[in-house]
């Protein structure tokens, strides 16, 4: 079934758009944009994809123009990245407040300054609280596995929230993979199109969207419906990506993805890229057995799972692509606050390492398992930062190594 | 997923009603006034205000006091003078 195609993973997840039939694609096409959008506008160009293609002046006015065609009622995609993730930001809110499920690839890039457009989870970690779902995949065929089924679990009548599927700079978007590319009539048959429960612009109905609301009306009662609906989404996903298994025969795991997790004293948990650099690492650690939590959900974030798999390690080493300055990195923050309370829990131990897209390679993972399994319990730091130059070491900080 | 909650889904939106926000005339400073002997039927005072607050009464405009905030762009966008803004008593 499906075809196979040697192609990257922006690429990948323009082909998504086109599966999951995406009736408009607003898109501002200059730096720091990705061929993602320039794929879909060849696309739509070669009569390959319906679709209409809205360029317009900033990524503010193509989310805005996305909140626009989706509330028109119909599915709508775009794609950005770092600073383009950051200026459309405003309007990233509105999407959710509005209940949209509007759907974007974001590839994950540093943020500036310096200018610099090579892996880092910044960007991403900044919408954490906006009430999209995050997901982050590593590989062009789990991205555009995930971009079919979160469609699906976002256009859910109890969830109606837009979704970012995060690919990492370079490591996947211009990283040529073999890649199954599914059959129209598949995709068809496993999400249906899109038909909004809750509201559309109607000019013979017409609405008000976001008007002024005082205290005593209901504000709190809209973000907590947002709260309930994002933990809905993850009950929904796991049952979506076993659905989606079996009809395509591809299992890229749930909310979480464990390997080799069972036996294990030590686990790694990582997001995107750096997980698949962990499971590569996972044979050449001899220092305990260890395996790997993959968390492809990062909102809503797998609490459950978190806990259930991991309370039992004696150490749990977290990789961020990404730093909460002063403090540790978000994935970190999340796994020790999940594990928090309970008794005999895990040494946590969290490093920040291939900012910028400084390579981190299946070598320096075990380092950091090495060096997290002989740290003592009662003195792990909040976060250790590996792999910065000798000039930084040598200023002798102790959570420099 | 047996025993799950029902989520209720709490929209931003609201529906378009006539005094929503309570009878704005009393908003006013000042009231635009039509000299209907001026008046040259253009509609550009029913066209411009913002408020919807003008309406087509037979052959000529008419102002609903009762929603008019006195913004005075009836009185901008008049091509003959026919408006005056005058101070509310």
């Amino acid at each position: 079934m499906g075809e196979w195609e040697l192609i990257n993973t922006n690429q990948a997840a323009a082909h998504a758009a086109r599966l999951v039939r995406a009736a408009v694609i607003p898109a501002y096409p200059i730096t720091p944009q990705t061929t993602v959008v320039e794929t879909i506008e060849e696309f739509i160009h070669r009569g390959f994809m319906d679709a209409e293609y809205i360029r317009v002046e900033s990524e503010h006015s193509a989310m805005a123009a996305a909140i626009g065609a989706a509330a028109s009622g119909v599915r709508t995609f775009t794609a950005t990245s770092s600073q383009g993730l950051l200026y459309m930001s405003e309007v990233v809110f509105w999407a959710a407040g509005s209940r949209l499920p509007i759907g974007m690839v974001i590839v994950d890039r540093a943020v500036g300054p310096p200018w610099n457009i090579h892996a880092d989870h910044q960007d991403a970690m900044s919408q954490r609280d906006s009430g999209w779902l995050q997901m982050f995949v590593s590989s062009a065929q789990e991205a555009l596995d995930s971009v079919i089924m979160m469609y699906k679990v976002a256009e859910n009548p109890e969830v109606l929230l837009p979704f970012m599927v995060c690919i990492d700079a370079f490591i996947l978007s211009h990283t040529y993979m073999p890649v199954n590319i599914p059959d129209q009539a598949e995709v068809d048959s496993f999400l249906p199109a899109y038909k909004p429960p809750h509201w559309v612009l109607d000019p013979n109905s017409p609405v008000d969207m976001g008007n002024l609301v005082m205290p005593t009306e209901d504000y709190m009662e809209m973000r907590w419906s947002i709260h309930a609906s994002m933990k809905r989404a993850k009950e929904l996903l796991d049952k979506t990506s076993r659905e989606f298994a079996e009809k395509f025969g591809r299992d890229h795991g749930g909310s979480v993805k464990a390997v080799n997790l069972e036996d294990a004293d030590v686990a790694i948990v990582a997001l995107g890229t750096l997980s698949s650099e962990a499971e590569y690492a996972l044979e050449h650690i001899d220092v305990a057995r260890t395996g790997l939590l993959k968390v492809r959900m990062f909102r809503p974030f797998p609490r459950e799972e978190v806990i259930r798999l991991l309370k039992d390690k004696d150490v749990v080493v977290v990789l961020d692509r990404s730093i909460s300055f002063s403090h540790s990195g978000p994935l970190a923050m999340e796994v020790r606050s999940a594990l928090y309370g309970i008794s005999e829990a895990p040494k946590i131990v969290n490093f920040i390492a291939g900012l910028g897209g400084r390579d981190v390679t299946y070598r320096d993972i075990v380092s950091m398992v090495n060096f997290a399994v002989k740290v003592p319990k009662d003195e792990v730091l909040p976060c250790y930062w590996y792999g910065l130059k000798d000039r930084i070491r040598n200023l002798g900080w102790e959570e420099v190594i | 997923m047996g025993e799950l909650k029902k989520v209720e889904i709490v929209l931003p939106i609201s529906h378009p009603s006539l005094g929503a926000m309570g009878k704005t005339g009393i908003w006013r400073v000042f009231k635009p006034v039509i000299d209907l002997s001026k008046c040259i039927k253009c509609w550009q005072c029913w066209l411009y205000c913002p408020e919807d607050a003008i309406v087509k009464e037979e052959d000529h405009p008419k102002i609903d006091y009762e929603y008019c905030k006195g913004c005075g762009v009836c009185k901008e966008v008049c091509r003959v003078g026919a408006i005056d803004m005058v101070r509310e008593g």
